[in-house]
């Protein structure tokens, strides 16, 4: 084991700091220049102001335009948003798996104090798969077809650590226990096609937790499974968590998941940030009018049944010809209230509270009345 | 694994026997369903100028007055035992594998198609060596360098390479390397095992000519089927993985982008074991190919149902033989 049963030296951060934690950060919307004297990254993860740009033929991708967030071990940090939001692309560029050829990347990913940014490729691919892990969608596509699941989990192992095969394979086994797979022993010697979907996530888990990674990253871990099998796979990755002490950030446009299992919440719109706070400041007073329409689209048991979910208008934009302005006015019930503001002016991350952070043009008080009248009509 | 390739070779042998008996109607049932007697069938094996008696003789003891399936029956235990044929005033014995008895050079079919095996052999099993790493290693290549100059000059070459026809590029070869520059001796069989060198020597333009047809089409298959394999998802975790791009492309990328190759390895393979036709007339190489065109030429009927049923042989061993390697690589197709 490489250390997964051993205490960390830093402990558990204490969770009175939670809304401290995104301190490290510069203000969005402040150029370098401006910028004060940065501090220095703290967290595990630290990630400040990150554009990830892909120049097509038809123009330039702006898939992850200035986002930045902090992320301390033990913490989970949901990420939600439609379909090419930069949910995606934001953990690819974490993990350095975007093409370095066709795309500009700039601001800083911070890994325990090193940015992944400005580091080289070798570097980057040392620590991937080492300290930092990833769980994919689909794991029946994710699982090479032709290798058993064992030589599968004991490659990472084998290529970050200085073992021997039978070490590995054993590593292997053990994990599949870990992630409870029955009698792992053997079925370490399965080939994906032999497993069951939710084995095979399970599989996918053991393979990110081989070389105890301390940032997990979930792309949408639950998607491809049953209903039954998901809620299963949520409660291995939140216990396993606990067990490794790494920090997760969970992806997802489930709103269920990232309640259940995210202390932070960052909802992403066309790669911007649009809301940013803990669970509690999203769930509970959500300022962005966009969370409002996320929040209003999801069935809630815990409110009396309406006529029908309240769907947001309209289509995400492309990422090409992102709207001017707040590129979320096109769909937005509220743009019409500031008088153009919205169109034309891109609005500012700014703080509503401590540690809750919205871009939106409405005032605060707007934004709280909005939602109470939202609320209390739902209710 | 091993029932696999029990199962397989069981497959096989009845797949040999259900193309012994097409190949073996084609002979003789379509002839007689298109009207033709079996005296004129008798004919056809008797030699230039046939007398009435030679051709009952030969109808008689070619058995062509019988029912089919036992001519069928026949065929197929001569095959196995051997067989007896009375050509003119003496009684031949033909050997097992007999393939039947030409009547038209007087001699059976099998001795003189053995000796030209070895022939087809080396030129199609050389060849097939020769385009295989270079077709495969080309379309690695271009895939991984896709759009540089690289790829568009190896696809151009590889689209002219499947454009131009063998006797051009065949001649072309021999009148450079061996009439005017005299680097090469005139292609003659020298069998490998009384001098591999020489062997070598002598295909060598045989082998260079028929691979570069071959090895274009390998290189835009092996392209393809790489370029669609690295965007696979797994392709991604292998990434992920933080393993060496070096073993992402050989480890996770090839073996999976090579099972069409190999599917197509398989036929074009078998094909070629019966006879690189055009090749082989190309530069005077008497393999299978030769035999085949020798024997449709002078219309000899067990010439050339011989040399049909050992191509469906080549072709069904081959096949086989990419069951089992396809096995072997993709685990889903074991269980």
């Amino acid at each position: 084991m490489a250390g997964g049963e051993a205490p960390r030296e830093e402990g558990r951060p204490d969770r009175r700091f939670a809304g401290l934690r995104a301190r490290g950060r510069a203000p969005a919307g402040q150029t370098a220049d401006q910028a004060p004297a940065e501090s220095a990254p703290t967290a595990v993860l630290d990630i400040r102001d990150l554009h990830i740009h892909f120049p097509t033929d038809d123009g330039l991708v702006k898939a992850v335009d200035g986002v930045s967030f902090a992320l301390e071990r033990g913490r989970t940090l949901g990420i939600v948003g439609e379909s090419g939001s930069g949910k995606s692309v934001t953990s690819l560029g974490i993990l350095g798996l975007y093409n370095r050829g066709n795309s500009q990347i700039s601001g800083k990913i911070y890994l325990d104090g090193e940015d992944l940014v400005a580091a080289d490729q070798s570097r980057v691919r040392e620590l991937r798969g080492n300290k930092i892990a990833m769980i994919f969608q689909d794991p029946l596509s994710s699982l090479h077809p032709y290798y058993t699941v064992g030589n599968q989990i004991a490659e990472a192992y084998l290529i970050h650590n200085k073992v021997g095969k039978k070490a590995a394979r054993a590593h292997a086994a053990d994990l599949l226990k870990r992630v409870g797979i029955p009698h792992a022993e053997t079925r370490v010697d399965d080939y994906p096609h032999q497993f069951s979907g939710g084995m095979r996530q399970r599989a996918m888990i053991a393979m990110a937790l081989s070389c105890d990674p301390e940032l997990l990253i979930a792309d949408e871990p639950t998607t491809a499974l049953d209903v039954t099998v998901q809620a299963q796979i949520l409660d291995l990755i939140s216990d396993l968590q606990e067990e490794y002490h790494s920090a997760v950030i969970m992806i997802t446009h489930d709103l269920g998941v990232v309640a259940e299992l995210a202390d932070d919440i960052l909802v992403m719109y066309a790669g911007r940030m649009a809301e940013y706070g803990s669970g509690q400041d999203v769930f509970g007073s959500p300022g962005h009018p966009y969370t409002w329409g996320l929040l209003g689209s999801m069935p809630r048991l815990d409110r009396p049944r309406m006529d029908r979910l309240q769907s947001i208008r309209g289509t995400p934009p492309s990422l090409i010809h992102v709207p001017s302005g707040c590129p979320f006015h096109p769909r937005c019930d509220y743009a019409a209230r500031n008088n153009g503001r919205c169109e034309r002016e891109v609005p500012e991350l700014r703080p509503v509270s401590l540690g809750h952070e919205v871009s939106c043009h409405l005032s605060i008080d707007e934004q709280r009345r909005i939602w109470a009248e939202r609320d209390k009509v739902a209710s | 694994m091993v029932t696999f390739i029990i199962r397989r070779l069981i497959a096989s042998v009845f797949l040999l026997i259900i193309v012994a008996m097409i190949t073996f109607a084609i002979f003789f049932l379509l002839p007689r369903l298109a009207g033709q007697t079996t005296y004129a069938l008798a004919t056809q094996y008797v030699g230039r100028n046939p007398t009435h008696a030679a051709v009952l003789a030969v109808e008689q003891q070619l058995g062509l007055n019988r029912p089919l399936y036992l001519q069928f029956g026949s065929f197929l235990k001569a095959i196995v035992v051997g067989r007896h044929f009375t050509a003119g005033p003496q009684t031949v014995y033909c050997p097992p594998p007999c393939f039947g008895y030409s009547f038209k050079s007087q001699l059976p079919v099998w001795p003189q198609m053995v000796s030209d095996i070895p022939v087809t052999l080396s030129l199609a099993i050389g060849a097939a060596v020769i385009w295989l790493v270079s077709g495969v290693s080309i379309g690695v290549l271009s895939a991984l360098k896709r759009g540089t100059v690289f790829d568009r000059a190896a696809m151009g070459v590889a689209l002219a390479g499947v454009s131009l026809p063998i006797f051009f590029t065949g001649l072309v070869l021999l009148e450079l390397f061996v009439y005017r520059w005299n680097l090469l001796p005139a292609p003659t069989f020298v069998p490998f095992t009384q001098n591999p060198f020489q062997w070598a020597q002598n295909l060598i333009l045989p082998w260079i000519t028929l691979a570069f047809l071959y090895a274009a089409l390998y290189a835009r298959l092996t392209r393809a089927g790489m370029l669609e394999t690295m965007n696979e998802d797994y392709i991604r975790t292998a990434r992920a993985k933080g393993l060496p791009e070096r073993t992402v492309i050989s480890k996770h990328g090839l073996r999976a982008a090579l099972t069409p190759v190999v599917t197509i390895f398989g036929m074009d393979l078998g094909l070629l074991l019966g006879g690189a036709v055009i090749t082989e007339y190309t530069f005077g190489l008497h393999g299978l190919g030769l035999f085949t065109i020798e024997a449709v030429q002078s219309q000899d009927l067990p010439e050339i149902l011989g040399v049909t049923l050992l191509a469906a042989f080549f072709i069904v061993i081959a096949n086989l033989f990419v069951d089992v390697l396809y096995a072997y690589i993709d685990p889903r197709v074991r269980h």
